[in-house]
């Protein structure tokens, strides 16, 4: 079965990979001029390369890698949880737990699929390891809070993120995702908190915009998750803002 | 080629061209000087994406009817839940359960009075009040018959939010009276977002997977199907459970990615259209 013959709007197959190829070909042509600008003989600049600062490159490419980022993240909880779950995590939430992760994996790497050779870590010898040190996993209610921090963080960044966005196949492949992030939100709140799934914490709980869900820019998110980072720093600089 | 002709000749076909191209402050974000502007207008090529960015994912709809689309189904799922807490059988569910429909009510009544505000500042007139069809409600005899149609109603509203979300695209931040400045696209998709956590806790009440697996007792209904149905395991030109290397099962692959719903399919009788009626 395929959704790309019956699809209403024409959306040519591996589009957002093309995409991303044709602005990979502009920057590459760009350090071309730059370099075609230097005389031969001159000193080659030094730049002095801070190794623990990881800057998301600019445009759509940046936002992309942005939200792989934090799908890698989601997706390196989970399986921490999966491989050492607590002592007293229920057997089914264990179960949810390997769904969350699953999901989250194919995320990351459908993302990493249209990112190809522009994903921040496609030259990396190691995959960038997240630093969990400021969470309790070694109990439910740890795991369980935790979990609806990064899920809420992850609805908030989505929905904050896609107006950025330029390429409509590009917003159309991030809209379906941002749905089952506010579905994983709701249930994990659900287990911890039950009926919890739209708290008035995250839906806006006054007038005007009463009833729609909070929002947070690339800057936010990134400075809210930065522990998981360290001692990488990232950097939104130069993601798109309008 | 005369690019001011072409716009001439839209416009015979199309009154709101103008106003097309200048909402959709993308096209013009691309050509940011007048030399530009002068040196491109001269290539076709330039020009048939031009146009096509102008009308991408449009079918001559502007924010207004969208937004009027979403009242609608807002009109809907509210007058369903308050049919729903006005009914005999609310009583039966937990307090819990109650609390949760309640906690839905108002954010579907809010959504509605938001909508309105929106259509109107943006210099729409918001459509007539629906209801959800009495007989059809009648017909649901205990609470969880009525969770059924709930969650029906809930994903089809995630999957209508998002057939709509690449026609809001571009579109500049309006302000509007009484509410401040908002970007379209963005309100929308921060509804959409709600109307999903809605879905999730509906489906967890009634003992489903939160997401669309496609193993749930509803799944096989008219609402998770369409020209891109909930099953979908393909996503931008790949195949999720072969094409990435590692391979993931068609259950993880369908329920990671929620679907669209085009507008007619949404209104057909077979989906939301068939629930709407005195």
């Amino acid at each position: 079965m395929t959704d790309l013959t019956s699809q209403p709007t024409p959306a040519p197959a591996g589009l957002p990979r093309r995409a991303f190829l044709r602005v990979a070909g502009a920057s590459a042509a760009s350090v071309g001029l730059v370099l075609a600008g230097c005389n031969s003989t001159d000193p080659l600049p030094v730049v002095p390369i801070d190794p623990n600062l990881l800057t998301l490159a600019a445009g759509e490419t940046g936002l992309l890698n942005y939200l792989y980022l934090l799908e890698q993240l989601e997706a390196a909880f989970y399986q921490k949880v999966v491989d050492a779950p607590p002592a007293d995590l229920l057997p089914a939430d264990k179960a949810f737990f390997a769904d969350l992760r699953d999901h989250e994996v194919v995320h990351r790497e459908s993302i990493r699929f249209a990112l190809a050779a522009n994903a921040y870590d496609a030259n990396r010898a190691t995959p960038l390891a997240f630093n969990f040190s400021t969470l309790t996993l070694t109990t439910r209610a740890g795991v369980l809070a935790a979990a609806q921090q990064f899920e809420d963080l992850g609805v908030a960044a989505y929905t904050g993120a896609m107006r950025l966005v330029s390429t409509p196949s590009m917003l159309s492949f991030l809209a379906k995702i941002a749905s089952v992030e506010a579905r994983h939100a709701a249930f994990v709140r659900d287990l911890r908190t039950p009926g919890s799934f739209a708290g008035d914490d995250v839906v806006v709980n006054a007038a005007p915009l009463q009833s729609v869900s909070l929002t947070k820019t690339p800057a936010q998110v990134i400075e809210e998750a930065k522990a998981f980072f360290l001692p990488i720093v990232v950097s939104t600089s130069l993601l798109p803002t309008t | 080629m005369n690019f001011f002709n072409i716009i001439n000749k839209l416009s015979e076909v199309d009154p709101d061209v103008m106003g097309r191209l200048d909402t959709r402050r993308s096209v013009f974000n691309s050509l940011n000087t007048v030399s530009k502007r002068a040196a491109m207008a001269s290539a076709p090529a330039f020009l048939a994406a031009f146009f096509s960015k102008a009308y991408a994912g449009t079918s001559a709809g502007d924010p207004k009817e969208i937004f009027n689309y979403a009242l609608t189904l807002e009109y809907l799922e509210a007058d369903f839940y308050n049919k729903m807490i006005a009914s005999p059988f609310f009583a039966t569910a937990s307090a819990l359960d109650q609390a949760a429909i309640r906690q839905i009510s108002k954010h579907e009544t809010a959504h509605v009075n938001l909508l309105k505000t929106v259509v109107s500042g943006i210099g729409g007139t918001p459509v007539t009040p629906v209801t959800f069809k009495a007989a059809t409600f009648a017909s649901l005899t205990s609470f969880a018959k009525q969770l059924e149609v709930a969650q029906l109603l809930e994903d089809t509203g995630v999957r209508a939010y998002k057939g709509r979300a690449g026609d809001l695209q571009g579109i500049n931040d309006v302000t509007i009276t009484g509410v401040g400045t908002i970007n379209p696209l963005q309100a929308a998709l921060q509804i959409h977002s709600v109307e999903a956590r809605h879905a999730a806790h509906v489906r967890f009440m009634r003992g489903q997977t939160p997401w669309i697996s496609g193993n749930g007792d509803l799944d096989n209904q008219e609402h998770y199907k369409g020209a891109i149905p909930e099953s979908t395991i393909t996503q931008s030109g790949v195949n999720l459970t072969t094409g990435l290397g590692t391979p993931y099962t068609a259950t993880d692959a369908q329920a990671s990615f929620d679907e669209i719903l085009t507008v007619a399919e949404v209104l057909a009788p077979s989906r939301a259209g068939g629930l709407v009626g005195a």
